[in-house]
């Protein structure tokens, strides 16, 4: 069997991956190799061709592949190494081995000093959220779609009906318009928007294309391809009133319904799970529960905006850097980061409280929309970090940074409160 | 003529009422903050957007090549520029950053590649 040796091995060549090779070679490690399955790296990016990108990083509004362009120009500059068409099947925490199939070199058998993961995540689909019907050709994950279209030159239908008001739906949207394509709707199941207000604007106002907000699908018709949907407003419990169904005439339906960290690897390693995230529970260094393994970006928590990604995955790659240094500070106690009010969760799930301290990001999510919020850490009555907010959208990510030397007690509850 | 306007500087999200016409913006309201009177200012008499896009590979039917508006573009040049770009096909290789046309519909502004291929 081929094998190699590095000292932090990265599993997926995203912006995750991308920006955890290029922060654990500047902390000094000597062999950093990405093992991406695609034929590029670039992950999710390669297909996000709209702009939107790089506004908090590089105060410019980038694409998708412009983005991650200038992580892979600076991982080549600083010798990172790639490994692409390379599947990862397995990892093994205690032995620090990982094992993938390359499409040269076949079975391949990794040795590292630390382990990195950074798969991304995958979408919903219609299975995961069971919608009656026939199963008619014109049904994709908006995702797929923007794949079809975007690096494929496949156009995927002429009239459309999007479920779900995240972004990837919206920028759908626009996309299948600007292509010329007539999108019908986009119907959303809650009572507010999912994505960004920005995608609002520019994709769905921009083009006149209607949000029905808490309506749902309740039947997709067609035989061989779809010739239309019956949508209807919902209750406050979200059950469809059938009274007020109607038929709409389209031929494709999209599901932009979210996305699921890709955590079969982490779960076969026996990796300490979050049951909100869907991802591995891990530290501000970005480590999992096996000491050896570090996780960052969607694989973690789905993240709406890529800066903050790169952001995350810059400090799983330095501490990866570290441990495979036999550098990582020894870890005294470990205190979790509790939600408090209005909170859904938070990442890292707990704070390794060592000998050294550092500012450290706090990243979370809402429950619920409101506006003149102060978002607040504690540890019991003591505020360690507050930030005010106009407004808090469980769509976009909140966070505040913390100093670790200020933590006291053995709890810290991140809570976003209500100011008047 | 009054327009409203949803403010997309900041997650608040403002529904903003400008009222003006085509050369001058007589009153704005509901505005949170000035970042917001500014933007809805500007959004009421020359609305802009980035364009993003793909255009076919001379030769290849499988990939495309992804560019945008250098600049964005003012919104109601949108769909025409779009008809020049889907008529448009490039030879490769391409470099990120070439330009693939210029100054689209007289806009001063060109469409130019935001990935290297071949
Ligand atoms: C359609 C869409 C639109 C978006 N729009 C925006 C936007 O407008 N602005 C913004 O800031 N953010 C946007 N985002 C979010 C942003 O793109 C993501 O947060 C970011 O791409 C996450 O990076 P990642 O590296 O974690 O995951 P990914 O980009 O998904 O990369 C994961 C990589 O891991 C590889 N991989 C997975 N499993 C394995 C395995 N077993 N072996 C080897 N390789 C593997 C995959 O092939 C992939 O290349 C969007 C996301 C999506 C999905
Ligand atoms: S007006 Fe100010 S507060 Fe309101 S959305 Fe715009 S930036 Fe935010």
């Amino acid at each position: 069997m081929y094998n190699i040796k590095c000292d932090v091995a990265i599993i997926g060549g995203g912006p995750a991956g991308l920006a955890a090779a290029i922060s654990a070679k500047e902390e000094g490690a000597q062999k950093v190799l990405i093992i991406e399955r695609d034929n590029a790296l670039g992950g999710i990016l390669q297909q996000c061709i709209h702009p939107g990108f790089g506004l908090t990083r590089f105060n410019e509004e980038l694409t998708g592949p412009e983005y991650y362009s200038r992580f892979v120009d600076k991982a080549k500059e600083l010798g990172v190494d790639v490994l692409l068409n390379s599947m990862v099947l397995e990892i093994d925490s205690e032995n620090k081995e990982l094992s993938c199939v390359n499409s040269e070199y076949g079975l391949t058998k990794i040795d590292a000093g630390s382990i990195v993961l950074a798969m991304g995540c995958r979408e919903r689909t219609r299975a995961n959220i069971v919608i009656p019907g026939t199963r008619p050709a014109g049904i994709y994950t908006a995702g797929s779609a923007q794949r079809l279209i975007n690096r494929q030159n496949i156009m995927v239908g002429k009239k459309v009906v999007i479920l779900g008001s995240g972004d990837i739906g919206m920028i759908m949207a626009r996309r299948m318009s600007l292509e010329g394509a007539e999108v019908v709707m986009v119907v959303e199941l809650m009572d507010y928007l999912a994505g960004l207000t920005r995608n609002r604007v520019q994709c769905l106002d921009d083009f006149g294309i209607p949000l029905k907000l808490a309506h749902t699908i309740t039947k997709i018709e067609g035989d061989e391809r779809v010739t239309g949907v019956y949508i209807a407003p919902v209750d406050e419990n979200k059950k469809p009133i059938k009274e007020k169904e109607e038929f709409v005439e389209c031929d494709t339906v999209l599901f932009s319904v979210g996305l699921i960290p890709e955590n079969e690897i982490t779960n076969k390693a026996g990796i300490c799970m979050n049951r909100t995230t869907n991802g591995p529970v891990v530290n501000q260094y970005m480590q999992t529960s096996k000491p050896s393994v570090f996780a960052c970006g969607n694989v973690v928590h789905v993240n709406d905006l890529v800066d903050n990604v790169s952001k995350e995955s810059e400090q799983a790659g330095k501490y990866a850097a570290r441990y495979a240094m036999g550098k990582l500070p020894e870890t005294k106690k470990e205190i979790p980061c509790t939600i408090g009010r209005n909170v859904r969760y938070v990442c890292p799930h707990k704070i390794a409280v060592s000998e050294e301290n550092e500012k450290t990001t706090l990243f979370f999510r809402v429950l619920a929309p409101e506006d003149n919020v102060k978002l607040v850490a504690r540890c019991g009555s003591e505020i360690i970090a507050h930030k005010k907010e106009l407004r808090a959208n469980p769509g976009e990510m909140c966070s505040l940074l913390v100093d670790t030397s200020k933590i006291v007690g053995d709890e810290i509850i991140i809570e976003a409160l209500k100011e008047d | 003529m009054k327009k409203e306007i949803i403010c997309t500087v900041c997650p608040r999200g403002c529904h903003i009422l400008v009222d003006g016409d085509e050369k001058s913006v007589f009153s704005v309201d509901g505005y949170g903050c000035k970042r917001g009177f500014e933007y809805a200012s500007a959004e009421y008499l020359s609305p802009v957007r980035i364009l993003t896009t793909t255009v076919k590979i001379f030769g290849i039917d499988s990939d495309l090549l992804p560019v945008r508006s250098a600049k964005p573009l003012p919104k109601n040049k949108l769909s025409e520029c779009m008809d020049i770009i889907k008529n448009t096909e490039v030879k490769l290789p391409v470099k990120r950053y070439d330009t693939i046309i210029s100054d689209i519909c007289g806009t001063g502004i060109d469409i130019v590649a935001t990935k290297d291929i071949g």
